[in-house]
């Protein structure tokens, strides 16, 4: 008989293993998937990790690693936060989208003007945008009650259809031949968010990240609101004797990961991608949620495990490129970590007791 | 613009078709919300269900196969999230995004070489002389089989959820799954079962959409079905034929809104695009006043200590 014991606090060494035996899984099983694919499994998963990093072009993945991982740590660790508070914002997407459309925007509106104060003003209007996006689920949450997993989520279908819009009209590239998506800002230099060391992929949005992480740290350990919020994750009904108001807690929240994930949208609009165009997003916003968990919700672990997503992002794309392996298998790959990281996590609460249960 | 062009009878028709992949989800997260579990995979289990559905009916060349390989895919998808909310006792909110994750990715693996095919038709049953009555007869008469099964299901599921043993066992397991413990009922058997039956239904919702709604395959073509079939359930109060009248109120604002594109309103297509999505938001917000009629174990994770 195997019986499950709850253990009376989870387990120091299995919170850190398991997200490293959940990776360990996924390869295996990835494997087994590539190689149903017809591919060889031993190739495809050496493709995916060690390629990118150590490979014969890796000079050029590297700083591949930080644009790609940037977004999905600067979106995972809002995340994070309310995830430990059970509050579930799950329209980062959304708020990635706003935070580009009206960080974009408002560069857009001083073309052709060159001046210092451009690109801090998107900056603040990036952020602003996913914030406003965020608080629509917040304030309804607080002042109707209503579902902000949902509301959300339903926002990031209203800002794809936005996005669309924008790009086919407002923001449209009045030089573009008709073609939608707006200027390229990487050729609008007061707009443009440049490799701070060329060639390095270190733009501002890695270092917003690295700021991030630090804030979300020193905010979880150093901080009332942030005990506050990990109390209100762990023991609801204690925070709420303490006086930990839910209302602020869900506005702070919400507003603080839309901002980040607004932020996101900015630095990308305005650096890797350049332009808005309707495929402006690729999916960070639901990859960050993957991350927050592979991260075990604490920041470094968050960062390590965005650089590790950002990896297999690169290496699917040469594994895509190289080997023909279908785009939608990394999908697959990332969706069964998530999987196998739920899984292994019981063992990090209970214990498995083998042999016949005692009578209590 | 030329609103004369919209044909209130058709318009009514392509509504009932319209409502019946989120009524048929969204009946099936009924049940499993009654029974204290919230699976927020459905939009993962309805795409999954659509591709499956999709390439066993190309494959086989009948719908019906199609269906039942969907209602089959849906389950096989639900079965990963019971083993890991019910067996290995995660959380049931990160669970049911990993399978939304999971299952979009998965579809679009599985449907790269369906991409521009068109399936079997699924023929309409003609109810004789009823579907001859003016207005009547084409919007309640001479539409096509699984939509009727749709609304066999509604009223079955009503029917189980109040008259029977069985529906009070599931009742009571979501209501409070100690004192039903404590009663001697086997919460988890239970609760896998109904999350089985959630899964096959959004399966079968997926399947609809790809193989009658559109009908053909498209890489995310559900396109937030499975999330409006959420906020369904939560609109209906959790009761079996609110959630008809909600999946027509949806049905009815998607149809309107493809109407007015096709009519050429003023609006542009964006913005009627997201009216549904819209819509969804502003009827939550009307009713997330009363939260009394939610089970009350809802979302909760149980552990048998003994």
């Amino acid at each position: 008989m195997i019986a499950l014991e709850k253990r009376p606090q989870p387990s120091q060494v299995w919170s850190v293993a398991t997200p490293v035996i959940a990776v360990l899984a996924t390869m295996v099983f990835g494997g087994i998937l590539f190689a149903v694919l017809g591919k060889n499994p031993v190739e495809a998963i050496r493709t995916i990790f060690w390629e990118p990093l150590f490979g014969e072009h890796s000079f050029y993945y590297r700083p591949q690693l930080l644009v790609k991982g940037a977004p999905l740590v600067l979106i995972a660790i809002g995340l994070s936060l309310g995830f430990r508070a059970g509050i579930w914002n799950i329209g980062a997407e959304g708020q990635y989208i706003m935070g580009a459309i009206v960080g974009a925007g408002v560069g857009l509106a001083f073309y052709p003007m060159e001046a210092w104060f451009i690109f801090p003003l998107m900056v603040i209007a990036g952020a602003l945008g996913g914030w406003v996006w965020a608080m629509i689920p917040a304030v309804l949450k607080v002042r109707f009650g209503t579902n902000e997993i949902l509301v959300s989520l339903m926002l990031v279908y209203v800002a794809e259809q936005l996005l669309a819009s924008m790009s086919l009209g407002l923001l449209k590239n009045p030089e573009g031949y008709g073609f939608p998506g707006s200027r390229n800002l990487q050729q609008y230099p007061s707009a443009h968010n440049a490799d701070l060391i060329e060639g390095s992929g270190m733009h501002w949005g890695v270092v917003a990240a690295m700021i991030a992480v630090i804030f979300a740290y020193v905010l979880l350990n150093r901080h009332m609101r942030g005990f506050h919020i990990r109390l209100a994750g762990e023991a609801p009904r204690a925070a709420r004797f303490a006086g930990v108001s839910p209302p602020r807690l869900i506005l702070f929240c919400m507003g603080l990961s839309g901002a980040l994930a607004g932020l996101a949208g900015l630095f990308e609009v305005s650096g890797p991608s350049g332009q808005i165009s309707i495929d402006f997003n690729v999916g960070y916003g639901f990859t960050a949620i993957i991350v927050a968990f592979l991260g075990r919700l604490h920041p470094f672990g968050i960062l390590l495990a965005g650089l590790l997503m950002a990896l297999t992002y690169i290496g699917g794309d040469i594994a895509q490129s190289q080997m023909g392996l279908p785009a939608a298998a990394i999908q697959v790959f990332q969706g069964m970590l998530l999987f196998f990281l739920l899984a292994f996590d019981l063992l990090t609460n209970y214990r498995i007791r083998i042999g016949k249960a005692g009578v209590a | 613009m030329d609103l004369s062009a919209i044909n209130p009878v058709l318009l009514l028709a392509s509504l009932m078709v319209a409502a019946t992949p989120i009524l048929l989800a969204a009946i099936g997260e009924l049940v499993v919300e009654r029974a204290g579990v919230l699976n927020l995979g459905v939009e993962g289990m309805m795409i999954v269900g659509a591709i499956t559905g999709f390439a066993i009916s190309v494959e086989t060349g009948s719908p019906w196969l199609g269906f039942l390989a969907a209602a089959a895919g849906g389950a096989v998808l639900a079965l990963l999230f019971a083993l890991l909310t019910q067996v290995a006792l995660a959380n049931q909110v990160a669970s049911g995004l990993a399978l939304t994750l999971f299952g979009l990715g998965l579809s679009s693996l599985m449907g790269q070489s369906y991409v521009g095919i068109k399936p079997p038709h699924f023929a309409e049953i003609d109810i004789p002389l009823f579907s001859d009555i003016p207005v009547l007869g084409p919007i309640l008469f001479a539409q096509d089989p699984i939509l009727y099964l749709g609304l066999a299901l509604v009223a079955g599921t009503w029917a189980v959820l109040k008259y029977t043993r069985a529906g009070l066992i599931l009742r009571a397991v979501g209501e409070n799954h100690d004192a039903a413990h404590a009663l001697g009922y086997k919460v988890v058997r239970i609760r896998v079962l109904a999350i089985l039956f959630g899964g096959a239904c959004a399966g079968l919702g997926g399947a609809y959409i790809s193989l009658v709604r559109v009908p053909q395959w498209t890489e995310g073509m559900t396109a937030g079905a499975g999330w409006i079939a959420l906020a369904l359930v939560v609109f209906a109060s959790w009761k079996p034929w609110r959630v008809l009248i909600g999946a027509w109120l949806f049905g009815g604002i998607t149809v309107l809104q493809l109407n007015l594109q096709a009519a050429g309103v003023a609006i542009p297509v964006e913005y009627l695009a997201m009216s549904p999505y819209l819509v969804t938001i502003l009827v939550l917000v009307i009713l997330s006043a009363d939260k009394s009629s939610a089970p009350a174990s809802l979302g909760r994770t149980f552990h048998a200590s003994t």
